[in-house]
């Protein structure tokens, strides 16, 4: 195994009572690029997520992060390894402010997170780091309003800015676009360009417009096993993954050239 | 950044002048709870005072972690028991025996969190309510808990080896400082760093652990801080009736602090206590009146009209209403 990958699956399998939802698939992630998970649906997308992130356990296979074993580990743990995850549907804190999100993010570090006997003044010198995130994502402006008020697409803003808080080396983003407005897809592409910088990426993404203008490399899944490999030019001419799509988005793929 | 410099500290100002009104509020309470003994029957004040705070510990369970314990009448009971045998059996003062009690039950309580916390739900309030009744078919089997009589008589001795409790004046202001300390002990854990992550581990506990943080063991500690003051009420309990008995056990219990948070208002922090002041006022009117018989079916239907109607309970909808009409 090479040191240039920063993440690595080799025979990732998960079965559901006889039913393989992830077939031995082999998953490489190169330091610094954005990656690109595509296929149709019930390709068995978000399990390969969910089992790089130990929100589930793999039947068999072999997960390694910067050529050490986390077969072992747990979701926590790996996450404090550097490699933050988020979800399908929006994970924010919806009863805490905007502030707060981004602030139990930064928390952890401080080595108070147990400290029940503390006030959470505490935790105010966090703030200017906190708006610091927020404003990168343009929500400065909120940060005293509670969640749950936000509109859909700021809180997928807020949710990368909570995940950019824990400085994370590899960010897992699964469908980061998904449910949203064109001006939102947009803003969101852009912070996510902004965010990729120094870091690597591997997103679960069925907008193939957002793919073609943002990956470097793409791996596409039919039914719990990887069809094609490549860059989006490649991937998007073999016939194979042509022929996965057809039916569903088969239009897309021809209209993203 | 300008703009918003300003809209933080106008949101700063509105939540220094929310923090003063809330502390004029505890003052006027705590002014009333003083001269209280004076207008009402003192045991009857010091009753309400200890289930208030047995409705604080599980409060900060359901409405802070969102865990619906069904087996709290374990640590009730847990705390009371050993307080009671601690008092009858040796000549120690009050205070060693409640912290004792208080020890008790948090030993109690990380035992059963280690078993329970791994569940979520419906699993969670399931196996905390099998736990126990296995400790209420202990008590009711063993020695020292006195069976189905309890532990009758317990002396109440002197505080500190100083002061009488004997007195009901005296006890009265016991019980309403070790109600006030478990109260700010709450407060403090919800407004903490702590209770930041637990916040956090409630909204949504997939994306907290996405945080690296290891949510059961934080789910654990509150779990442990909930039996042990549930356990200090019990003991508390104990020392006010000189009394610890099965009821105390019996699921029973624990079923009736879930009415006294529900009706107050789950995840507030006053709305167990008056919940819990509710709740006692209307079975102490009741037990004397005509419908005597009927205190369950009644507390029956105030149950099924609180779910249905103002599930926020009593405080939650003056919260609400407060913050529709005034903000």
């Amino acid at each position: 195994m090479s040191q240039e990958f920063v993440l690595e699956a080799r025979g990732l399998t998960k079965e559901f009572r006889g039913f393989t939802a992830v077939d031995s698939v082999d998953l490489q992630v190169k330091e610094g690029t954005i990656h690109a998970l595509i296929g149709p649906n019930g390709a068995g997308k978000t399990t390969v997520f969910n089992l790089l992130t130990k929100y589930l356990t793999p039947t068999r296979g072999d997960i390694r992060y910067r050529d050490k074993s986390i077969n072992a580990m747990s979701s926590n743990e790996i996450a404090r390894l550097g490699m933050v995850r988020s979800f399908q549907i929006s994970a924010v804190f919806p009863h805490m402010t905007v502030l707060e999100n981004v602030r139990v993010a930064l928390q952890r570090p401080l080595g108070n997170s147990f400290h029940f006997w503390k006030h959470e003044r505490v935790l105010n010198k966090l703030n200017d780091r906190a708006l610091e995130l927020l404003d990168s994502v343009g929500l400065a402006d909120y940060a005293d309003i509670t969640t749950v008020e936000l509109p859909y697409g700021r809180k997928r803003a807020l949710e990368l800015a909570t995940t950019l808080a824990l400085e994370p080396t590899v960010m897992l983003l699964d469908e980061p676009t998904q449910g949203m407005g064109h001006e939102d897809v947009d803003r969101v592409v852009e912070l996510i360009r902004e965010a990729a910088k120094g870091r690597t990426v591997l997103m679960v993404e069925h907008n193939l417009s957002v793919v073609s203008k943002l990956c470097d490399k793409i791996t596409v899944l039919a039914r719990g096993a990887v069809l094609a490999e490549g860059d989006y030019a490649t991937v998007s001419q073999d016939p194979r993954v042509r022929e996965a799509y057809m039916g569903s988005d088969d239009t897309q793929v021809e209209g993203a050239h | 950044m300008a703009t918003t410099d300003t809209k933080i500290s106008a949101a700063q100002l509105a939540k220094q002048a929310e923090n003063r009104r809330r502390n004029i509020f505890y003052l006027v309470l705590l002014a009333l709870a003083l001269v209280a003994p004076f207008v009402a029957y003192p045991v009857f004040l010091m009753k309400i005072l200890c289930f208030a705070l047995f409705a604080c510990a599980f409060n900060l369970l359901l409405g802070y972690a969102g865990l619906l314990s069904f087996g709290h009448a374990a640590f009730l009971a847990t705390g009371g028991y050993m307080t009671g045998f601690l008092l009858s059996t040796y000549s120690i003062t009050p205070e060693i025996g409640i912290i004792t009690g208080t020890l008790a039950s948090t030993v109690l309580g990380t035992f059963f969190g280690i078993l329970s916390i791994r569940r979520q739900g419906i699993y969670f309030a399931m196996i905390t309510l099998a736990l126990a009744q296995m400790v209420f078919f202990m008590y009711l089997q063993a020695d020292f808990t006195g069976g189905e009589d309890g532990l009758q008589g317990v002396p109440r001795g002197n505080l500190f080896g100083i002061f009488d409790l004997s007195n009901n004046l005296t006890m009265y202001y016991f019980v309403l400082a070790v109600f006030i300390f478990g109260f700010l002990l709450i407060q403090r854990t919800v407004h903490s760093p702590f209770g930041q992550v637990l916040k956090a581990i409630r909204e949504n506990e997939p994306r907290a652990i996405s945080l690296g943080y290891n949510t059961d063991v934080y789910k654990l500690v509150a779990f442990v801080i909930s039996a042990a003051i549930a356990g200090l009420a019990g003991s508390t309990k104990t020392v006010v009736f000189q009394l610890a008995s099965l009821g105390d056990a019996h699921w029973h219990m624990s079923g009736e602090v879930i009415l006294m948070t529900l009706v107050g208002g789950v995840g507030t922090l006053f709305g167990p206590v008056l919940g819990a002041g509710f709740v006692l006022t209307l079975e102490h009117q009741l037990s004397q009146s005509f419908l005597g018989d009927w205190v369950d079916v009644i507390l029956g239907v105030i149950f099924v009209v609180c779910v249905l109607t103002f599930r926020a309970g009593i405080v939650g909808e003056v919260q609400k209403f407060m913050k529709k009409n005034f903000n």
